[in-house]
């Protein structure tokens, strides 16, 4: 590999140039990876606030009555697609909350537990009491109890808006983390809502939880597709998000456009860098060529030159990128001490922001490997 | 004796916003092992003849043929082998790559083919060190080294794949007198000892006096072919 040990001697040779490029490049590649980081974290953390311990896609009834019947045979065609990672069912309905002064409007949602758990966390955000052992079991948010004024353990009367009462235990209360939740929804088992909403074993709606998040569109058109029925309809959260949606794409777009206009930049500066260098080696790339070596092989000089510079410069980029990020997650932090940005360190980006310098550092090589293709060695020789 | 260079009817014209010939109708062949000069005053052609015969440019019209090859026809990458291969070039100043030592600026050619066995070449290259008296500045870099041993080791360097054809531009144009009787000593020693032809560009008389034939070109034809 003569051009590469030829490549590296001049990279030694220019030792200050070299430092100075490479340090350029780390630069530019750590804010590249520290913009694209904490953009990815500040959309993935805003999604997650929104989505995150929700379904994603949600089946409900298209009629009148509201409720879904044979639903064990949808939930399992939608298990057999393999696209979701949670598959719960709800029977859910209005209800009031009712003791001598109150009467207060609340959901009451009856979920399959277990199953609805992987989708909700419901047991994980439990702060007080425990979770629903019997079907006179009743969970209720961290808001609607501050109004209600209620404790572990008391008893709860529900009616239907048709009026028929139901009194259940508390067993404990959630915070889901959104207000509205917390204010409205008493989480039951599913028998339980059926049987006091006179659902019998039909259900209100299927819910979902998918891995690619931003794929729940076409997730839940695949499903409606294999589903194939007209008394349902299947919604995903994009339908439902849409300026949530529009603002990520703007700030996914401004941070592809910050992205690459510091690629573009360092591609820039290599390659005007390396071109400075064929003019300051051209009596060695002439001598050489006298010598006997091919084009291809001078040329490639400058292209190994590109690719040292890019792999040094990217590694270093990459770390000093990752050192600013966790320097900015130290010193940014909320009133009570939490991490202003959740980090999420997402090493597809980070090997991909590497190799997409690397390549674009080696390419830089390619207008001074050009360069040095049209370089003849009776203008050096002649030029003394 | 063999020819190992060998012009037929060569003209070279730059073209141009006028065209300028500068050689006309060259025919010149050297024998193999043969010791010759070519002089000439500045402008004569004599740099253009030695760069045809160099195979770093190409004649206008005409036939050239080095060491049995017709460059005429060959591929620039060809010419690359032949080059590496066949002819060592000294010029007046020494480009050596000043990145490098001086053994490695000598093996540098035997990199570009790396054709010899490896074995063989660092014997070459140490005979050569020895007989060019360099072998203390071997692992100097090309720049801390003095101009006569520079330009020895680029004597080396135009040596160690043990060429064919030696062409030397004013070898010892920017050396002082013993220095420059020392290098056509040694020039003389490699002539008779590996059997290389050499073509030595000057304008020293007396340099050329000193070599078994010499060529005198005068706007770019040939008018003196003296041989002892």
């Amino acid at each position: 590999m003569l051009s590469f040990r030829i490549a590296l001697r001049f990279l030694k040779s220019g030792k200050t140039q070299t430092i100075l490029i490479v340090v350029g490049m780390a630069i530019a590649i750590s804010i590249q990876v520290f913009v694209g980081l904490l953009l990815d974290s500040l959309q993935k953390s805003l999604v997650n606030q929104t989505i995150g311990n929700s379904p994603q896609i949600i089946i409900t009834s298209a009629t009148d009555i509201g409720t879904i019947r044979d639903w064990e045979k949808m939930v399992s065609i939608i298990e057999r697609l393999g696209s979701t990672k949670a598959v719960s069912v709800s029977a859910s309905a209005n209800g009031f909350v009712r003791d001598e002064n109150t009467n207060m409007p609340v959901l009451v949602r009856g979920f399959n537990l277990e199953r609805a758990d992987r989708i909700y966390s419901i047991n994980n955000r439990i702060y007080e009491g425990g979770r629903i052992e019997s079907r006179r079991d009743v969970l209720v948010g961290r808001d609607l109890r501050e109004e209600l004024e209620v404790s572990v353990g008391d008893r709860l009367t529900i009616s239907s808006p048709e009026g028929i009462s139901s009194t259940f235990t508390i067993s404990g209360f959630y915070d889901l983390g959104v207000a509205s939740i917390n204010k409205s929804w008493i989480i039951a088992n599913l028998e339980t809502t059926q049987q006091i909403f006179g659902f019998d074993r039909r259900i209100t709606s299927i819910e979902m939880a998918v891995d690619d998040v931003f794929g729940a569109d076409t997730i839940a058109s695949r499903i409606e597709q294999e589903l194939d029925n007209e008394d349902i309809k299947v919604e995903n959260w994009k339908e439902q998000n849409e300026d949530l949606l529009s603002a990520l794409n703007g700030q996914q777009t401004s941070s592809t456009i910050i992205q690459a206009v510091i690629i573009l930049s360092v591609v820039i500066a290599i390659a005007s860098v390396l071109a400075i260098s064929v003019l300051q080696k051209s009596r060695q790339i002439g001598i050489l060529k006298a010598m006997g070596i091919k084009d291809l092989s001078a040329s490639m000089i400058f292209i190994y030159q590109g690719l040292l510079i890019g792999l040094v410069g990217s590694i270093l980029g990459v770390a000093l990128g990752l050192g600013l990020l966790y320097a900015f997650s130290t010193f940014t932090k909320n009133p009570d001490g939490t991490s202003l940005i959740e980090l999420y360190i997402g090493y597809d980006f980070i090997i991909r922001s590497w190799l997409i310098a690397v390549v674009a550092s080696t390419l830089a090589g390619i207008i001074p490997a050009r360069k040095s293709l049209r370089l003849n060695p009776i203008e050096v020789i002649r030029e003394g | 004796m063999a020819s190992v260079v060998e012009l037929k009817n060569v003209d070279k014209i730059y073209r141009g916003a006028i065209d300028t010939q500068v050689l006309f109708d060259i025919n010149l062949t050297f024998e193999e092992g043969s010791f010759n000069s070519l002089v000439g005053e500045s402008g004569s052609g004599k740099s253009t003849l030695l760069n045809i015969i160099g195979t770093l440019d190409k004649p206008t019209r005409g036939e050239v043929k080095i060491a049995g090859n017709r460059i005429n026809d060959l591929s620039k990458d060809k010419l690359a082998e032949l080059r590496n291969t066949t002819i060592g070039f000294v010029f007046q100043f020494h480009y050596l790559l000043p990145e490098f030592t001086a053994i490695e600026n000598v093996l540098m050619p035997y990199s570009i083919s790396k054709k010899q066995p490896a074995k063989s070449v660092a014997k070459r290259a140490e005979e050569l060190f020895d007989m060019l008296n360099i072998s203390t500045v071997r692992n100097n870099p090309a720049s801390k080294m003095s101009g006569g041993q520079q330009q020895r080791t680029a004597i080396a360097r135009a040596l160690i794949n043990n060429p064919k054809i030696v062409l030397a531009d004013e070898p010892t144009g920017n050396l002082d007198s013993e220095n420059t009787a020392t290098i056509y000593k040694i020039f003389r020693e490699i002539n008779q000892q590996y059997g290389t032809t050499f073509l030595i560009v000057t304008h020293d008389r007396r340099i050329a006096e000193q070599t078994d034939r010499i060529v005198e070109i005068k706007d770019g034809k040939i008018v003196v072919d003296i041989r002892k």
